[in-house]
């Protein structure tokens, strides 16, 4: 029983609320958030318009870089973490999580092979 | 009292995880509040993944209209991200502010958010009116439908974004830093902060995704 840690209740914490910092420390949370966000922002801007990489790598790098930068802004802006006080928010944001792949990705699945499997228009008219 | 103490331990930490969590009862209003509205807002996400589905599969829909490489501009699109990003900053800094009852550095944080939605605004509808008037409004093609919905809703959530905020101001002048109002304000930078969240999906997959040539 020794090994056990206390956590006293009450204190989940509401979406968006940090622990208990000093101002200080908040606003430096806040400064390295849109530090990092700037970061990824310029980055992304340059992958999209630059020769220097491989062409096809470019849509990947794109994507990656938004999934890093909504990281950056759950992390420094939402305040989510994975302590046990954020149990709560983090489930809920699983499951909005797996809505939107589920949407997003299944459409586009879905949809890219209706695209393949249709005859081209001329065809279909001719069918008629 | 150590075998009490013992079994209620157990008690406390059915799945023997090492973590003993008491409950005393039901969260404070301030949690059910801002986690009530973190639901809603997950919500709004998986409403604005519809528009970013449709868009994936309309964005070579242009029916002999422009394509998007034609129509975006990423100078405008780069200072719209900048604003939405400091926007999104400066609002933190109202939260501070109001957490520790400043109205000086709240109000400062709050225009100054206020000032940066509303030039990202005045460009988003300066690029719509100009695409309107070129002919190529959202009727032209299934692409430009798929576009306008989509940025146009996230349009309309900043704009209900600054009406909230200028109540939060108005609130926070004639009734002070209470519990009510610091709840409102929390709500308020979930949702402006949510709302940059979705404009980092926008203009990665609209407008430079999209706008691959």
């Amino acid at each position: 029983m020794s090994d056990q840690t206390h956590v006293p209740a009450g204190h989940d914490l509401a979406p968006g609320e940090e622990e208990q910092h000093s101002v200080g420390t908040r606003i430096l949370g806040y400064v390295v958030g849109l530090a990092l966000a700037l970061l990824l922002t310029a980055t992304s801007f340059f992958i999209a318009g630059t020769d220097l990489v491989w062409q096809p790598s470019i849509p990947v790098a794109l994507i990656v870089l938004a999934i890093a930068q909504m990281g950056v802004h759950l992390v420094f802006f939402l305040h989510i973490t994975t302590g046990p006080d954020n149990t709560n928010n983090v489930l809920a944001l699983a499951f909005g999580l797996l809505v939107v792949f589920l949407v997003v990705g299944g459409t586009v699945w879905i949809m890219a092979h209706l695209n393949a499997n249709m005859p081209p228009m001329d065809q279909i008219m001719r069918m008629q | 009292m150590a075998m009490t103490a013992t079994a209620d331990h157990a008690r406390a930490d059915p799945h023997q995880i090492g973590v003993v969590v008491e409950h005393p009862g039901p969260a404070p209003k301030r949690i059910v509040t801002a986690y009530g509205f973190w639901v809603f807002l997950l919500s709004d996400i998986v409403m604005f993944s519809c528009f970013f589905a449709a868009y994936a599969v309309l964005s070579g829909q242009t029916a002999g209209g422009p394509k998007g490489a034609e129509i975006f501009e990423q100078r405008n699109v780069a200072i719209e991200t900048v604003c939405l990003l400091l926007s999104s900053f400066t609002c933190g800094m109202a939260s501070i502010a109001a957490d520790v009852r400043n109205r000086f550095w709240f109000y400062l944080g709050m225009t100054v958010t206020c000032v940066l939605g509303l030039i990202f605004l005045a460009i988003e509808f300066r690029e719509f009116a100009d695409l309107v008037a070129r002919g190529y409004g959202p009727s032209r093609s299934a692409f430009l439908t798929a576009f306008f919905s989509l940025v146009g809703c996230h349009g309309l959530h900043v704009s209900a974004g600054v009406l909230w905020l200028l109540t939060m101001m108005a609130q926070v002048f004639a009734k002070g830093f209470r519990a009510d109002v610091l709840r409102r304000m929390m709500c308020f930078a979930l949702f402006w902060h949510a709302l940059d969240i979705i404009w980092v999906g926008v203009f990665s997959v609209v407008y430079l995704l999209g706008g691959a040539p």
